[in-house]
């Protein structure tokens, strides 16, 4: 079997012929891309109006009696949950790592089409059932994102009753369909490139989607493990986590088991899966910017090799989450160390988008507004990383809003303002019509502003001594009253940023019809998906012929050619061959 | 979590050695004009996407064995309460008939070996024979297992008695769980031989496919099986 047999495979095996092969039972990767999309989104919007729920409650406490302790452990729980796996991880995997792949490595589709559609027909049904729990006795969990044992299962925490078990069985569920998606991925990356498109002259959004899946596929049964351990002490009476304990005045069945072994287990997936959301935004964040900047990706090498080891290095650092669980100091020592090295790569990045930039015939387009946010946002972020990450800054640090504010920095605000940018994008592909200019910026600067009034005072909460995860404040000596003032104006800010995420669906919804028209290659880039025949891209792709390709990815700016720039498959003349000849030096 | 961490070294040593050997060192920026030969002559003879597919499903499968097994050692180890260490447990004696569930698991994987070697020597019927055998023996393990659940059952030693037979049956059932799965794709490897439509080569693939997983597990019976034995 050749290798262009496989890039080429299955287009005439499930050519769409309904209404509901075509857009419904899809397995098509561009439908099931725009499939994952709306979902993600969607639950997404439920997650922003949970959050919002939450700041009303800490900016003007007492004021909703709708709001009571119970429920708003409900609405943290979810939030988390929902934003860290319901959206960020299904939007960047399964949403643009369905679209992408086999678009920018030159395939038909991905290699099991109909893997891929089950995919995320079972993410689907993960979805419907953790949004069942909110229509259950007793509502979703209120356990937090970690699901921290013994508390997670006991009477008395929100959702116990039911809460809990959907939430598990939702998690079980995202699981198996991801694995199904992760396995096409990584195989069309391996196996089904164009010719030509060798593995270092793939898009840095490729490399970084790509060991991205990587590292969900061997983190994500860390926490399928911990999902089936924690079902069976709730359900069986087993005590792989609950220790003895007594709750409302009775001896529980559990004797013996070890919270702190669940932690372990979660955190060995939930470090890995901070970069499970960060290497697809690095990667794509990376073609923004070359492609905006009208200039090649700076240290394309090393950027490469930087995606492995963060991805590697992310294996190892996981009891940096564990700092106050009680640990042996050697190990907070070697988690610390390890922690701070991931900042090398990670900074060696940043200064490449940097440098990238520098120089560059700069385009203040859409995308390129949301590529400099984060990279702003992700500094801003990283850097308080390198507080939290020392054991004896932590320890104090930890459990205030410092972590809130550092997170959601790091993890909430850049990974979504890389998928805002790439939509911006890639919307023209999708679509074949431009998003809305005004509104676009209207988004954007609302958004990036209003992030930062949000999470820039939330730091000094948390330096203060706010603690996270509280209801209510009440009357503590260390909390002044600024602190209930500053509330009250972070509550008002995230209000505004969620009202400009409406503005963004808006747009995305309204430029469906009343778009300027985009024509193939809007933004006059290199890579393979801006060289589809058509606009949107039909299935297949390609047409007849799959492209070859020549050259990497970020021929920007090329002396000696009428356009400043060379798609990867326009075949070589002797003019631009001899232009690239006098190799630059960029590794 | 040492286990894990030497998986995942062991992965990560993998593909640093697989992405070495994919020259992750070429200067894509110069190399321009040409579509690279040699990489293209390199992957003409590329394994077919289900068979790296598996390859794949079988590193996300080890992953979790062994943060399983990690688990395992974790909580046998003595927990702390106030200082004191609580010895809570009690190993399982393993019921005898596990060692009899090896050797049809082991001859389950034999059939399947059969079965694929003798595709390739084009004898057809010793195919059949043997994929029948191997699932048939599948079957059998899968029943012996539940016999050896129904035992410790009436022996009183429940899930929730004590964590070591929480973990066996736990481990016991995951792993007939993959088994289970891997019988639904030996059906249809099957049913796909015995309707004679599919092409030789489509055969012959996914009896090999079936036959790698059936290793594979018989492997991880192995392991889990010495865990047991030995703790």
């Amino acid at each position: 079997m050749s290798y262009v047999a496989i890039a080429d495979q299955h287009a005439h095996l499930h050519d769409p012929q309904t209404f509901i092969t075509k857009y419904v039972w899809s397995q098509d990767h561009k439908v099931i891309a725009i499939q994952y999309m709306a979902t993600a989104m969607a639950i997404g919007v439920v997650a922003i109006a949970l959050s919002i729920l939450m700041r009303l409650q800490l900016g003007f406490p007492g004021t909703f009696h709708f709001i009571n302790p119970s429920n708003y452990y409900q609405f943290v729980s979810m939030h988390g949950m929902i934003m860290v796996i319901y959206l960020l991880t299904a939007l960047f995997l399964g949403g643009f790592g369905n679209y992408l792949i086999p678009l920018m490595c030159g395939a038909r589709d991905m290699v099991f089409p109909y893997l891929n559609m089950l995919s995320y027909w079972v993410y689907l049904l993960a979805v419907l059932v953790l949004v069942a729990s909110f229509f259950v006795p007793g509502g979703p969990t209120g356990a937090g994102w970690t699901l921290y044992p013994p508390q997670a299962i006991l009477e008395g925490t929100p959702g116990a009753d039911w809460g809990i078990t959907l939430m598990l069985v939702s998690l079980v569920i995202f699981i198996v369909g991801f694995t199904m998606g992760g396995l096409n991925y990584v195989v069309t990356v391996l196996q089904a490139r164009c010719r030509g498109m060798t593995l270092m002259r793939m898009p840095l959004s490729i490399w970084g989607i790509f060991m991205a899946t990587i590292l969900a596929l061997l983190a994500f049964p860390a926490l399928l493990v911990s999902c089936i351990m924690m079902a069976l002490d709730n359900h069986l009476g087993t005590s792989f986590f609950m220790p003895a304990l007594v709750s409302l005045g009775d001896q529980t069945v559990h004797k013996g088991g070890s919270p702190l072994l669940f932690q372990h287990l979660f955190w060995f997936f939930g470090h890995p899966e901070v970069y499970i959301v960060a290497l697809p935004a690095f990667g794509i964040v990376s073609d923004l910017i070359s492609t905006h900047a009208r200039r090649h990706i700076f240290g394309y090498r090393m950027m490469v090799w930087a995606i492995l080891a963060i991805g590697i290095l992310s294996f190892v650092v996981w009891a940096h989450h564990m700092y106050v669980s009680g640990m042996n100091p050697y190990f907070g020592f070697f988690f610390a160390t390890t922690t701070l090295i991931i900042a090398i790569p990670t900074a060696l990045k940043v200064y490449n988008w940097v440098l990238t930039l520098w120089r560059g015939d700069v385009h203040l387009t859409l995308p390129m507004l949301f590529a400099i946010g984060f990279v702003f946002t992700f500094i801003n972020g990283g850097l308080t990383g390198l507080f939290l990450g020392n054991v004896t800054v932590d320890v104090p640090l930890s459990d205030t809003m410092f972590v809130v504010a550092h997170f959601h920095m790091v993890m909430g605000v850049s990974p979504v303002l890389v998928v805002c940018g790439a939509l911006y994008h890639w919307y023209p592909k999708m679509t074949g019509r431009m998003m809305d200019e005004t509104l676009g910026r209207l988004h954007f600067w609302l958004t990036l502003i209003g992030t930062y009034a949000i999470f820039l005072p939330m730091h000094y909460l948390g330096i203060l001594g706010v603690p996270r995860r509280y209801f209510a404040l009440g009357e503590t000596y260390f909390v002044p009253d600024s602190v209930h003032s500053m509330n009250a104006a972070i509550s008002i800010a995230a209000m505004i940023v969620a009202a400009a995420q409406l503005v963004f669906i808006f747009n995305m919804l309204w430029s469906l019809r009343h778009g300027k028209p985009a024509g193939g290659n809007p933004w006059r880039a290199t890579t393979l998906e801006w060289q589809t025949p058509e606009t949107p891209p039909r299935h297949g792709n390609w047409g007849p012929e799959l492209p070859v390709v020549y050259r990497w990815a970020y021929e920007y700016g090329a002396p000696g050619n009428r356009e400043d720039f060379v798609p990867q498959n326009q075949p070589p003349t002797t003019q631009t061959a001899v232009a690239v000849g006098h190799g630059r030096n960029v590794g | 979590m040492n286990l894990v961490v030497a998986t995942v070294a062991l992965v990560a040593g993998l593909l640093v050695w697989w992405m070495a050997a994919r020259r992750l060192t070429s200067r894509s920026w110069e190399a321009q004009g040409t579509f690279d030969g040699r990489d293209d002559a390199e992957l003409h003879g590329a394994p077919a996407p289900s068979r790296v597919g598996l390859w794949v499903l079988l590193a996300v499968v080890t992953s979790f064995f062994a943060l399983f097994m990690t688990a395992y050692f974790m909580r046998m180890s003595p927990q702390p309460v106030q200082g004191v260490a609580l010895r809570d447990w009690r190993p399982v004696s393993e019921p005898p008939i596990l060692w009899f569930n090896t050797l049809l698991l082991l001859a389950g994987s034999v059939g399947m070996q059969v079965a694929s070697t003798a595709l390739r020597r084009w004898r057809f019927t010793l195919a059949a024979w043997g994929l029948a055998a191997g699932g048939a023996f599948a079957f059998a393990f899968l029943l012996g297992q539940w016999f050896a659940w129904r035992q410790l059952h009436a022996a009183g030693l429940y899930a929730a008695a004590n964590p070591a037979n929480a973990f066996f049956f736990v481990l016991t059932g995951l792993h007939a769980l993959h088994l289970l799965g891997g019988l639904v794709v030996w059906g249809r490897a099957l049913t796909r031989m015995a309707r004679g439509r599919a092409t030789l080569e489509a055969v012959r693939l996914s009896v090999e496919l079936c036959t790698v997983y059936w290793h594979y597990l018989l492997a991880v019976w192995v392991v889990l099986f010495g865990l047991l034995l030995v703790t």
